[in-house]
């Protein structure tokens, strides 16, 4: 049976992949899987690093076409810090997220990537973006993306309470990201988790024998 | 437009686009489903029950094509009835997924159904067998249709060997419900069927008494 996915149409190297992004009481994490693919069938990269930083914090998780993602993220790295510098202050997580709907909107048409912003910023607090792939910009409190995500739905849905501790945001977005990574032959290798708070950023990574098993391993 | 194409649920081929499931518990199974079936775009049937019995204690669930789904498991059930009564005994689980298997891989290019098939038998008690494209494998536990795929990690996440009978029904209702939110083809009322060694039980959750989770 042929596997129809938007990946399976994208030329070149692709980001068959897993991402996600949560909400808890005082931050966000933000985290997604490390593999890199071509065609589904060979691994080109096994610890790429798809959590982008675009300001101090502000980070996005790509999904899609790994050229497209990488040339919007440097551009919108560059429109943020221009822009912070204008207005003297670090921008809005949501001036961030404006920024990625302003060009996957604008060139639709060539663009075939979608991105999560997460970050923290002093007006709101917390908060997550999902900007699609045509251009739609929604926040939510906790969000997921990639070809991995479909498989870890039912979890999110189970297992995301809104005010969660750190710890436990950070132990849901884990064992979320090593579920999909069991079932997507598409994500896979390292966890790559970030956690943005009022104080700071904490990178997190988890190699795969680390990774939380469940009953089938 | 000189022809009278009618509306389209006339034309599409009716599918039971689908959430089922089948897991084994310390004594016995547990099957679920939902209950739409969909031709394209519309709902045909809101209320339909996916899981069909193939012996007094042995049940399958449909899949895919609803009529493929269907006659196989009516051709299977004719099959097991002359089967136990040669042999003078109930049928193995087993034998049941072969039979099942059997239609399926020698037809598998006509049709696109995929049943699961479990129950419970003297010999091996509680027993779940898949047997998409023709395959057969025994599993703890089993998923198809198009609403699975946003159930895998739940399941892997929370599925224990050696669970109760209750523990096992709620588990199914709760994964029913958390595919029915997500996928489309999948809605309506959950039906759950319960078989052990005491005998077969069945039970319909209505769609508002099924569990809600955080965002409704």
């Amino acid at each position: 049976m042929e596997k129809r996915s938007a990946d399976s149409q994208v030329k070149g190297v692709s980001t068959g992949t897993t991402i996600l992004a949560a909400t808890f009481k005082g931050g966000v994490v933000i985290g997604s899987d490390s593999r890199a693919s071509m065609g589904g069938e060979y691994v080109s990269s096994k610890t790429i690093n798809k959590v982008i930083q675009v300001h101090d914090q502000i980070f996005c998780c790509m999904a899609g076409s790994l050229a497209d993602a990488q040339a919007v993220t440097k551009a919108a790295k560059f429109h943020l810090s221009f822009h912070s510098v204008q207005m003297e202050t670090p921008p809005l997580v949501i001036a961030a997220a404006s920024v990625l709907q302003e060009m996957c909107y604008k060139n639709r048409e060539e663009l075939q990537a979608g991105f999560i912003t997460a970050g923290w910023d002093r007006k709101k607090g917390p908060q997550v973006y999902v900007v699609s792939l045509g251009g739609m910009l929604v926040g939510q409190p906790v969000t997921i993306g990639g070809s991995g995500s479909t498989y870890i739905y039912g979890y999110v849905d189970a297992k995301y309470k809104p005010n969660m501790s750190r710890d436990e945001c950070l132990q849901f977005a884990t064992n979320a990201l090593a579920l999909a990574m069991g079932r997507d032959n598409v994500s896979g290798g390292v966890a790559h988790l970030v956690v943005i708070t009022e104080t700071g950023v904490e990178h997190v990574v988890v190699p795969g024998n680390k990774l939380p098993k469940f009953h089938n391993e | 437009m000189l022809e009278e194409t009618g509306p389209e649920w006339l034309s599409e081929e009716v599918k039971t686009g689908t959430t089922i499931i089948a897991i084994e518990f310390d004594g016995g199974v547990v099957l679920g489903s939902d209950s739409r079936v969909s031709a394209g775009a519309s709902v045909v049937n809101r209320v339909m029950n996916k899981l069909s019995p193939l012996h007094d204690r042995i049940y399958c669930a449909l899949s895919g094509s609803a009529a493929d789904a269907q006659t196989i498991a009516e051709v299977v059930n004719y099959q097991l009835d002359v089967h136990s009564i040669e042999i003078d005994e109930e049928p193995q689980v087993r034998s049941a997924a072969t039979l099942v298997r059997n239609i399926s891989y020698k037809y598998k290019e006509e049709m696109s159904a995929h049943l699961i098939v479990a129950g419970w038998d003297r010999r091996d008690g509680g027993q779940v067998f898949a047997t998409l494209s023709g395959l057969l494998t025994r599993q703890p536990f089993a998923l198809g249709g198009s609403g699975s795929s946003y159930v895998y990690g739940f399941v892997d996440a929370e599925f224990r060997r050696g669970m109760s009978k209750e523990e096992c029904q709620q588990f199914v209702v709760d994964t029913l419900s958390l595919a029915m939110n997500r996928d489309g083809s999948s809605g309506g009322v959950a039906y759950i069927v319960s078989i052990d060694e005491h005998g077969t039980e069945e039970k319909v959750v209505l769609g508002n008494d099924l569990p809600t989770f955080f965002d409704q």
